[in-house]
């Protein structure tokens, strides 16, 4: 059932390297006090990154049929989205004087 | 058997399980964003949250993904040999992972951080509760993986099993790296 | 018997699953007219305030996941691989799982109304009353002390596991085991309908596990989820829940709009106008659904923004819903009308959820919501929706399908005046509660006082229910009389244009003798661009492999209630149990030799 060709083991090791390096940057950002400010974007980057690399080479995705990332995707995407919107909802209601005044 | 996709059912359902456990971990991670700053007694996230320690532990996991990998090529060519030893391996790895959760829970019991604690004590403890009982699966499905193929009954035939086992152990992986950043690193 | 039991033949699920759902329905409907007797005048005295708490609330849970849905379920099982040229489902196995789980879960819930005494209370006292919608925190243990609303959450737990296995099944099925030649846009609507229903619902399932894992938390294990005082929100679960509850209103009617655009063609004798338009409709209607669901909270203070994006998306999905209204309508329009029971239900159907789409759209006015939410009006809405809509629908679907699904016609005359009682008494029952409603009668009350003058329209209404009631007698005698006196229906009754009519009625095992090559959508007819096809032959060419049955299945499904029994009785050990019992079946189910 495989019509795809296998990566080699090379590939999976460079992946290896590529994500041991993200996490330790990902690491170094956060006790770096220069790196502060941008805290937040740098780490979501870094990790998204994480992400789509192990998505996308170990489980496949690149090479597979897309009928496979829709089915991943439009859930992962509905959930990126549910997410924001529960934190514009919540957040502004939780930190403002009780519940009415979120406006 | 053919199908109109021309691509294996099982492995279809796989993608729209792990599809349905994005918006499950959303919920959870949701949660814990937005109850995130709201607790009202201590002990708080930067008290608490050890990053060296749970760094190693994204470490193995990551490595835990990349020993799976190693294990489905393996089995993909025929060789049991090395399949068994990766499928092994991945479990091993994972036990750690789980080893250092039971640790790191033990640690925050001590200094006083439980579920019922506070609100960063319930949203924490479920969401990486939910996680590592993914993983205690995991490792219970690699384990009897592994079992099957040191009883012959696992093989290059049974490769499309191990590539779903792969999906579920990446995708757990996956996770932990979002939960990794946004609970440990986002503070 | 055994067979039935191990059964993995999808024809056989789905007839477990209409009749267990069917068994419910009745329950749930005596639930409503218990609720009726009691409002018929004010101050009514013939339950008590706690008691009626447990009625709407069992009404409501039941209705919603032991009858609506699982009778959408029984079509899907039976009639979605007939239609798209298929043996079975991709899982047969996980199908049985799933049939076994609801019946278990419906008996879990359900038990609650006779086990009072084991916890120390009467009988009809530990059934869940905190609504079907359990908000927090009154389902917080302080509030809720006893073990009603464990029984809701469990329950739900456990019924949330058999429609998402159902979920990933149904989309496999249809994605990936269409008969050669059968494209995506030659699907038919019903399939293509239960195709959307089920991404719905393997997304929106699993944010109300986590809502209803939070609320065990609470309740079980001290934490705070839903609790102010520890900084928290009880409007985190009306969010959870809501996210949850406006999909699975589409949940609750797209299947319905698919029976429908399947049964009006057939007895217009023209094809479904704008079949592709109504199909894009009901994708979108499943993507917008999930930006809608905070109109069910316009009275808890979200603000004028959030209040007023969910407004503007609300009004939006009334859109795609429109279109398809249209498009049946246009159906119908010229065409050469065959009056069935079917058809009437159908027609009953757009008719009557035109009504309740109405009514919805006033509720997506914020302000005017204010003056709703929480009264007869909403109530009017749900049911002119939920009863004049996914019912009727259902019924179509039942005077449709029947005959394929037992090789027996249900009798016209019987079904007509079924229809027409249950027509006049829905509209009896649920029309005056527009008027009820916005007259000041909130939800919920187990009584009124005479001074609202809502007095004579409850009455009304009861008499309307109990109308509705007569007209499902009717049809249950249809059901009885037909086994011995139905007319045979022999393959295809109705000419209809789809695969299933292809066959045999009943089926024979198999399904398909040879399975067809589909060259256009309405392969059973002739059209002015082609010929129809031709049927497969009686007999298999070959000898056919039919899976056998399992044990197994319903062996992990056992495993679920005894896992839930734990918390609900505080009986640690018998966690060990059910997951060992979940662990054994699954291990069993997974090396047992099947081939689907």
């Amino acid at each position: 059932m495989n019509e795809h060709s296998h990566p080699t083991a090379g590939v999976y090791l460079r992946v290896a390297a590529v994500l041991v390096i993200l996490t330790v940057l990902e690491v170094g950002v956060f006790y770096v006090p220069a790196f502060r400010p941008v805290l937040v974007p740098v780490l979501l980057v870094l990790s998204a990154a994480k992400f789509t690399l192990v998505v996308m080479f170990y489980m496949h995705l690149k090479a597979d049929s897309p009928v496979f990332t829709f089915l991943f995707g439009a859930p992962l995407l509905l959930a990126a989205v549910v997410m924001v919107a529960l934190l514009f909802l919540l957040l502004g209601a939780l930190t403002l004087r009780g519940a009415a005044g979120a406006g | 058997m053919v199908t109109s996709l021309g691509l294996d059912s099982r492995k279809m359902a796989f993608w729209a399980f792990i599809g349905s456990e994005c918006l499950l971990f959303t919920s959870l991670i949701s949660t814990y964003l937005v109850y995130k700053g709201r607790s009202v007694v201590g002990p708080y996230p930067h008290e608490i949250l050890n990053i060296p320690f749970t760094s190693v532990s994204t470490f193995d996991l990551l490595m835990s993904s990349l020993m799976m990998v190693l294990a489905l090529a393996a089995v993909q060519r025929g060789d049991m040999r090395w399949g068994k030893i990766w499928l092994f391996s991945t479990a091993l790895l994972g036990l750690v992972f789980l080893g250092g959760q039971v640790i790191e829970f033990t640690e925050f019991v001590h200094k006083g951080l439980t579920l019922q604690t506070n609100l960063f004590g319930c949203t924490f403890f479920v969401l990486t509760g939910t996680h590592g009982a993914h993983v205690s699966v995991g490792v219970l499905w690699l384990l009897t993986l592994w079992v099957r193929a040191l009883q012959g009954k696992l093989t290059q035939a049974n490769a499309m099993t191990v590539e779903i086992t792969g999906l579920y152990w990446h995708f757990v992986d996956v996770v932990w790296i979002v939960i990794f950043t946004v609970v440990y690193l986002i503070q | 018997m055994k067979s039935w039991l191990t059964t993995t033949d999808h024809k056989r699920i789905g007839l477990l699953y209409f009749f267990t759902a069917f068994a419910f329905f009745l329950i749930g409907g005596i639930e409503a007219l218990v609720i009726r007797a009691q409002l018929a005048q004010p101050n009514g005295h013939l339950v008590t305030a706690e008691t009626y708490n447990q009625l709407f609330t069992m009404h409501g849970t039941t209705m919603v996941f032991l009858a609506l849905m699982p009778l959408s379920a029984s079509f899907f099982n039976y009639i979605v691989p007939l239609q798209i040229g298929a043996r079975d489902v991709a899982f047969p196995r996980l199908n049985a799982f799933s049939y076994w789980v609801f019946l278990l879960g419906g008996l879990f819930l359900n038990a609650s109304w006779l086990v009072g005494p084991l916890f120390h209370a009467g009988t009809l006292n530990v059934a869940p009353d905190g609504g079907w919608f359990g908000y927090a925190n009154l389902t917080e243990r302080q509030f809720s002390p006893g073990p009603n609303i464990d029984f809701w959450l469990l329950g739900l737990q456990i019924l949330g596991i058999s429609s998402l296995a159902a979920g990933f099944n149904f989309i496999v099925t249809i994605l990936n085991l269409r008969a050669p030649g059968m494209r995506m846009m030659r699907v038919p609507a019903f399939t293509w309908m239960t195709l959307v229903t089920q991404f719905l619902v393997i997304t929106a399932f699993p944010v109300i596990t986590v809502g209803l894992a939070f609320l065990m938390f609470d309740r079980f294990f001290g934490t705070h989820f839903y609790v102010h005082e520890a900084g928290a929100t009880p409007i985190l679960w009306q969010h959870l829940f809501w996210l949850f509850g406006h999909p699975e209103v589409y949940i609750l009617i797209l299947p319905a709009m698919g029976i429908v655009s399947d049964v009006l063609p057939t007895f217009a004798r023209k094809p479904l106008f704008g079949y592709t338009v109504v199909v894009y409709s009901g994708v979108l209607i499943g993507f917008m659904g999930w930006g809608v669901w905070s109109h069910h909270m316009f009275s808890v203070g979200l603000g004028p923004i959030a209040d007023s994006v969910f407004s503007a998306t609300t009004m939006l999905i009334a859109v795609p819903t429109g279109v398809k209204i249209f498009n049946w309508i246009a159906t119908l329009w010229g065409g050469d009308i065959r009056g069935t029971t079917a058809l009437h239900f159908a027609v009953g159907f757009i008719a009557m959820f035109i009504i309740g789409g109405l009514s919805g759209v006033t509720h997506a006015s914020p302000p005017a919501d204010l003056q709703q939410t929480d009264t007869y009006y909403v109530v009017a809405h749900i049911h002119y929706v939920l009863f004049g809509g996914t019912i009727m629908g259902l019924f179509a679907g039942i005077y449709y399908w029947w005959p394929k699904m037992t090789g027996r016609l249900l009798s016209e005359t019987l079904g007509k005046w079924h229809f027409w009682l249950q027509f006049i008494g829905m509209n009896l029952a649920f029309f005056p509660m527009h008027f009820i409603g916005l007259l000041g009668m909130p939800r919920r009350v187990y009584t009124y006082p005479p001074e609202l003058g809502v007095a004579d329209l409850n009455l009304v209404s009861t008499v309307g229910a109990f109308l509705i009631a007569l007209s499902i007698l009717v049809f249950l005698v249809n059901l009885l009389r037909t086994r011995t006196h139905g007319q045979r229906a022999g393959n295809d009754p109705w000419g209809g244009a789809t695969l299933e009519w292809s066959i045999a009625s009943p089926p024979p095992v198999y399904n398909f003798s040879v399975i067809p090559t589909v060259a256009n959508r309405l392969p059973r007819w002739k059209t002015e661009h082609h010929e129809p096809m031709r049927d497969p032959p009686t007999t298999p060419p070959a000898p056919i492999h039919v899976p056998g049955g399992s044990w197994w299945p319903m062996l992990a499904a056992l495993g679920l209630p005894i896992l839930a029994l734990a918390p609900l009785t505080h009986t640690l050990w018998l966690a060990f149990v059910g997951a060992a019992v979940l662990l054994a079946g699954i291990y069993l189910w997974a090396f047992e030799p099947f081939e689907a």
